[in-house]
């Protein structure tokens, strides 16, 4: 048989079989870059269940991961896919919502762009029956005009923890107002440990705590801004007076939400979430004390952050009702669900007070003593606070902190972007 | 074969090869340019779809934004560093590479690895292990034989210590790239022009480095700056992963990121101050491109 020689150039019918396969080649590679983490076809069972996908941002604690997918795979009308989002998750998701290739269901925090430009869904129907069951802030911090528009899923207070044992080396109380907090700082700090831990940015997470401990609010009542007075300005020069001490710990390997800092002996203080709780414990052991953030003077009061995170629907979901009837069962139905998720990894309150109240892993130690701190000064989000008006602040927070510029100049170019986005929003 | 079916065959392999690529570039660069310029006239909140015509007015708002003008500052001390230090050091290590005698390939490779390294990782690297705050970190390690202080790299204003971290891992990151421009550009002079300089009594070193070499690399000199300038302008990553979205230190690129892709999402806002920011590369090349002659480079 002779050999067969090869054509010059490409017959129809190799160009056919070679243009096919890199269609097919880039068949796969599309299918390998749209990873919604919603399941591929209608689901494991034959197609006929509904395809949801669940969007997590990437929590800390070891299990979690495991924790939401054992939920998905135990719901059973519908076939959940969990998608775990490391780094930028708020970023990732705000670009997925654009799109109907998004999430179904997500985890974030309520603004009230998100129901002017009609992206999440009201969930009235679904907490109706145990809406009294839910605290008054975590329901506000999730209602617009009436309306409530997410599930809380976990409660996660914001507080001072410190090393009992270096106070008392130090001689020292646990601080009461800001000022025993910055001298208590520049009394525990040494050549290898600097007296607190807030953030590497220098204390940005404070401004809230700090606002508030001096009588203040991000916006007021009749949604004005509400820290264009003196003793915010006041409560912010003291944020710098705190990062200019010396005695705050920055650029430490990882941020304030990781409880490295405090649990390899960087600081005697930190700043965190009662998330790390077990990990600080774990480390520590009983030498671990709880202070909310201190109140400015006589005349403030102290504050807790209470942050967490809630559960929507996304109004782009191509699955609206079995996305509704998966966050009801998950986060209302399942409450042994609810009470792993918030005790069993972390620690965080279970936003249903009837489970936080029976949850006996906060009953005892530093747990117990941030649980009744959050219960006497917690302060939730306000949904009309915007993330514009966040990012106005926190430029505000940076200059004031990091750069020493003037409280009073700063408040006010802020204050004059808050109003602006308030005028747009509410006319 | 015919001349017309090798036409045609040529031109099938042509779309074949480039096809993909120009289907790419439409869908993924040009397509979304043309939807940015829509969208920087319209008010687009928490959308991509156009909801509300507006004019001029996202222009105007970010023409008179302060954090926008600012990050525009920021590009240009950035620009100051980063620009005349890769040109310098990368100049001055390919002389160096192209005269080694020995293992010339070796060293060039060493030089040229670090341009495969992610930025984020290589920011990762130089946030986490060598410029972090604390007793460990490498420099403070360094600084404390000699009994100085710990500095906080990144997080220190006053002084801008962070300017340090930015350029240097920019630097090993680019370095490599410009330094194979630039050995090309050496390996393109004849060695008679240096003969005959040797013969008319030139020295080596300096004189010809001034009077040969410098002139020869004209084009290639050129070439450099222009594509540091723009690669300049793009600085994200290394801003992004060690510094975040703080207004100190805040490029175009992370600014306009934050508001048209972040928790913000301002599409039309964002969109108009890409527009900007072309408008201004664009200008500012035409500029250098003027100053410089890049088309009478070989003139």
């Amino acid at each position: 048989m002779p050999a067969r020689i090869p054509p010059a150039g490409l017959s129809r019918r190799d160009l056919l079989q070679r243009t096919g396969g890199l269609a097919a080649l880039a068949a796969f590679t599309a299918a390998c870059g749209s990873n919604t983490g919603r399941p591929p076809t209608g689901g494991a069972d034959g197609g006929s269940k509904a395809a949801l996908s669940q969007w997590f941002h990437q929590y800390g604690e070891p299990g979690t991961r495991e924790a939401a997918l054992k939920y998905a795979k135990a719901y059973q009308d519908a076939t959940v896919g969990v998608q775990w989002t490391p780094g930028d998750y708020g970023s990732k998701l705000s670009a997925g919502l654009l799109s109907s290739k998004g999430p179904d269901v997500f985890e974030s925090q309520l603004n009230i762009a998100m129901v002017k430009s009609g992206q999440v869904v009201a969930l009235d129907e679904l907490i109706a029956d145990v809406k009294d069951d839910f605290t008054e802030g975590d329901l506000a911090t999730n209602t617009v005009d009436g309306k409530v528009y997410g599930i809380r899923m976990i409660v996660d207070p914001q507080v001072v923890y410190y090393r009992k044992s270096l106070l008392d080396k130090a001689g020292i109380k646990p601080p009461e107002t800001v000022d025993d907090l910055i001298s208590a700082a520049k009394a525990l700090t040494t050549d290898k440990m600097k007296g607190i831990f807030v953030g590497n940015d220098g204390g940005v997470a404070l401004g809230g705590p700090a606002l508030w401990s001096s009588g203040g609010a991000y916006l007021t009542a009749d949604n004005k801004a509400g820290f264009g007075n003196d003793r915010a300005a006041q409560a912010f020069g003291k944020l710098h007076e705190l990062y200019a001490s010396k005695s705050v710990l920055l650029g430490a390997p990882t941020d304030w939400t990781d409880p490295s800092a405090i649990v390899q002996g960087l600081a005697a203080m930190q700043w965190i979430g009662m998330w790390a709780l077990p990990a600080m414990q774990k480390a520590l052991g009983d030498d671990l004390g709880v202070i909310p953030f201190p109140k400015l003077d006589a005349q403030g009061t102290a504050a807790v952050y209470s942050g967490g995170w809630t559960q929507f629907v996304s109004a782009k979901s191509q699955n609206v009702d079995a996305a509704k009837k998966f966050v009801k069962w998950l986060w209302v139905d399942q409450s042994e669900f609810q009470e792993d998720w918030c005790l069993n990894y972390g620690f965080h309150i279970p936003p249903r007070k009837s489970l936080a109240a029976k949850a006996a892993k906060l009953q005892t130690g530093a747990a117990a003593e941030t649980v009744k701190l959050t219960q006497e000064f917690g302060r939730t989000d306000n949904p009309a606070w915007t993330p514009k008006m966040g990012t106005a602040f926190g430029d505000m927070l940076t200059n004031i902190i990091r750069k020493g510029a003037d409280p009073g100049g700063e408040i006010g170019k802020a204050e004059k972007i808050v109003t602006t986005e308030l005028s747009r929003l509410f006319g | 074969m015919s001349s017309r079916s090798a036409t045609r065959n040529n031109a099938l392999w042509f779309w074949l090869f480039t096809g993909p690529f120009v289907l790419g570039l439409l869908i993924f660069s040009y397509l979304p340019i043309l939807w940015s310029l829509v969208l920087s006239f319209f008010e687009a909140q928490n959308t991509v779809t156009p909801s509300k015509f507006v004019g001029l007015r996202n222009y105007a708002d970010m023409l008179t934004d302060a954090n926008f003008v600012s990050s525009l500052g920021t590009f240009t001390v950035f620009a100051l560093f980063i620009v005349p230090l890769t040109f310098v050091l990368s100049l001055a290590l390919a002389l160096l590479v192209n005269q080694v005698e020995i293992a010339r390939a070796f060293f060039r490779s060493v030089f040229f690895l670090p341009t495969a390294c992610s930025y984020v990782v290589a920011s990762l690297i130089w946030k986490l292990s060598i410029f972090n705050g604390v007793r460990f970190g490498l420099a403070n390690t360094v600084l404390g034989w000699f009994g100085a202080d710990q500095i906080a790299w990144l997080s220190t204003v006053d002084p801008p210590w962070f300017w340090l971290p930015i350029v240097t891992v920019r630097l090993w990151l680019q370095l490599g790239f410009y330094l194979i421009l630039f050995i090309a550009g050496l390996q393109r002079i004849s060695p008679t022009l240096y003969e005959a300089a040797y013969v008319d009594g030139a020295k080596p070193g300096w004189q010809t480095f001034r009077f040969i070499t410098w002139p020869q690399l004209r084009a290639t000199s050129v070439a450099v700056l222009l594509l540091n300038l723009i690669a300049a302008y793009q600085a994200f990553d290394e801003f992004y992963n060690l510094l975040g979205n703080v207004n100190f230190a805040r490029p175009p690129l992370v600014y306009l990121y934050g508001i048209s892709l972040g928790s913000i999402q301002d599409l039309g806002r964002g969109s108009a101050g890409a527009m900007i920011l072309a408008v201004v590369i664009i200008v500012l090349t035409l500029l250098q491109n003027k100053i410089f002659g890049f088309g009478k480079a070989n003139d």
